[in-house]
């Protein structure tokens, strides 16, 4: 295999991978938008999907379709839940509250998924072909290709809902600001538990489809770390962001990783998005798109 | 602490700060020491003694966290790793040049103190939850860098091991002589903090934690007091680190895991931020609650399920039982275990005439 073949190779898992992690990020990006907390639980909430569909589709022997389903809504009615019991109390306190909240309910979710279901690794089988589609010198995965499109498809309808939605337009106003949203007559609670229910929804897709692609056990929400460099790079509060982050980060992890795992033995993958992350808030703190509302001391 | 302050009246301000504010608490510091270092030791098990010494190890790491996120107001969720950077500094140290643990301790507390300096350097431009994200990448960055160095990590399975600490040419490695040894750190790290943040440099943290910009107008150089809180707590983790290090005789990476930052970031928040009761009572219940539920479960557990389901269960439980005890303080007690025995002590105060 060429030079060029052997990188064009790592640049097409890169982007797919990518693409993949942008819909985790989408997660992320949207309940940071809506309410200004950051969700340090967010590969957890996608372990969690995983483990709910796993175990309605191994343990009650559901179909997919129902399993899928189960997960979607009780990800819905979790993102619904978690607002009104716990984050909701944390409105207007300071900002390590939120994040030490999220780290505890991360905790949590860690012990329940085991707890309920089995510590063991399961497999979430898709009715996918599992031999890989060669094309030239590519070499993808038709799971990667799934995940890619679906989180393309949940990206393009998130955006339209934030640009043209009426729902969409309060949302970007709570998150501009909440007290002017208030005095325009819009309901800010009920925008902070519809953006944490779409977390779910988007989390419960993350979760179906990097669990088919890992296995479910508690390691699939190992996979939430690396949203923070996509949605640093990306812009915290922007959707373009989380795709761009995406696609720099799956790139760069995948053609790390095939240049330089030779000789370091391997795990350039789990390292060189934090560097990315490390300069680009040195940097430009606010990433690509974000909103510039750093306030510098 | 027990005692009612009755008939005192402080004239200076040298008095208001001092660290004993009544006369009688002279005899309950005296009882406290001899109780920690007399009855103690001398009347409990070797098992209740390791338990102890666990959590002597956590006062210190707690007591450093604290500095850095109850005083300073700065977030770091990169403890763990300054524990690592601390613990492998010493291990090397005492095992490549032969030092001696009252080199190599301080050693690995300045090297833990300079990287997290470093790490903390972002604290400059970002703050809040930016910061948060960035100690996390420190976090991972070192994590990974020591467990793929061998230089540093020293090779199989990234441990080093240490030999027992010797002082006067007297091998420290049963409990109770580990007892004493963590003991004399923990006092120092205990009178070290309390006057800390009595301090001038400690006041200065205070009201950056408070607000920032407010410090930076009356003349606090915000840069350097943020990195000095970085590096006075980093220095902290990293004695902490050796001070695992020494009581394990083993330096591994795998101890000071992101897991580990989350602990200690509990401890401080079950036990209430900015106090140094508070985070002693913090490093005592983290460090206890894995172990109760271990041995209720052992005992209790088998009543109920099989013996392969409590294996599922203890560890699982931990996470759940740690996980649910940080929202509830956040949710209801922000202040934490500290605010509780405030609560508690200014009942009995005037007690039995409530007015």
């Amino acid at each position: 295999m060429g030079d060029w073949q052997f990188f064009v190779l790592l640049l097409s898992n890169g982007v797919l991978i990518g693409l993949m992690y942008s819909l985790i990020a989408l997660g992320f990006v949207l309940v940071y938008k809506a309410t200004d907390a950051l969700n340090f639980a967010q590969g957890e909430f996608v372990m969690t999907a995983g483990f709910v569909v796993v175990a309605f589709l191994g343990v009650y022997r559901a179909p997919l379709w129902l399993s899928i389903a189960v997960g979607l809504l009780a990800m819905i009615a979790f993102g619904f839940g978690l607002e009104r019991v716990m984050l909701r109390k944390l409105i207007g306190r300071p900002i390590i509250a939120v994040v030490m909240a999220t780290i505890g309910l991360a905790a949590v979710l860690r012990g329940v998924g085991p707890l309920a279901w089995g510590a063991d690794t399961k497999p979430l089988p898709l009715p996918i072909a599992d031999a890989p589609i060669v094309w030239g010198p590519l070499f993808i995965p038709p799971i990667q290709l799934l995940g890619a499109g679906v989180s393309l498809i949940f990206l393009a309808a998130f955006g339209w809902f934030f640009l043209k939605s009426r729902k969409g337009i309060a949302m970007r106003a709570v998150a501009d600001s909440q007290q002017v949203a208030m005095s325009m007559g819009i309901n800010v609670e009920r925008y902070f538990a519809l953006a944490w229910a779409m977390t779910g929804v988007v989390s419960a897709l993350g979760g179906i489809i990097w669990g088919s692609l890992l296995g479910v056990d508690v390691f699939l929400s190992l996979v939430g770390l690396k949203v923070f460099p996509v949605v640093i790079l990306g812009g915290l509060d922007s959707i373009p962001g989380a795709i761009l982050g995406g696609l720099i980060v799956g790139v760069v992890e995948n053609v790390a990783a095939g240049y330089i795992d030779p000789y370091v033995g391997g795990g350039t993958k789990d390292f060189a998005p934090y560097v990315l992350m490390i300069l680009a808030l040195m940097f430009r703190p606010y990433g690509i798109f974000g909103k510039k509302i750093i306030e510098r001391v | 602490m027990i005692h009612r302050e009755c008939g005192v009246l402080k004239t200076t301000y040298e008095a208001d700060m001092a660290l004993y504010p009544l006369p009688i608490a002279r005899w309950t510091v005296a009882a406290i020491a001899i109780l920690f270092f007399v009855v103690l030791p001398l009347s409990v098990h070797e098992y209740y003694l390791s338990i102890v010494n666990l959590i002597s190890i956590a006062v210190v790491g707690a007591l450093g966290l604290n500095i850095l996120v109850g005083y300073t107001g700065q977030i770091s969720i990169g403890h763990g790793a300054f524990m690592s950077v601390g613990a492998y500094t010493a291990a090397n140290f005492a095992v490549r040049l032969g030092f001696p643990f009252w080199l190599s301790l301080p050693l690995g507390g300045l090297m833990a103190a300079a990287v997290g300096a470093v790490v903390g350097i972002p604290s400059l431009r970002i703050k809040g939850l930016y910061l948060a994200i960035a100690t996390l990448a420190g976090q991972l960055i070192i994590e990974w860098t020591i467990n793929h160095v061998t230089w540093i990590s020293g090779g199989v399975q990234a441990s080093i091991e240490v030999p027992r600490p010797r002082l006067f040419g007297f091998q420290i490695a049963a409990q109770r002589e580990m007892y004493f040894f963590l003991l004399f750190f923990v006092v120092l790290a205990i009178v070290g903090t309390m006057n800390l943040v009595r301090s001038r440099i400690g006041r200065a943290f205070i009201a950056i934690r408070d607000h920032d910009i407010a410090a930076e107008i009356i003349g606090i150089n915000i840069f350097r007091y943020k990195l000095l809180a970085f590096a006075i707590s980093s220095f902290y983790a990293g004695v902490t680190g050796v001070l695992y290090t020494y009581y394990l005789g083993i330096a591994n990476y795998e101890q000071f895991q992101i897991v580990t930052s989350i602990d200690y970031l509990a401890m401080i928040i079950i036990g209430g931020l900015g106090s140094v009761l508070g985070s002693i009572f913090g490093a005592i219940f983290v460090t206890l609650l894995p172990i109760l539920i271990r041995s209720t479960m052992e005992a209790f557990g088998g009543l109920v399920f099989s013996s392969a389901a409590v294996l599922n269960i203890i560890p699982n439980l931990r996470l759940i039982l740690f996980g649910v005890l940080i929202i509830f303080f956040l949710v209801v007690e922000p202040d934490g275990l500290n605010r509780l025995w405030r609560n508690i002590r200014n009942y009995f105060r005037v007690w039995p005439f409530a007015y």
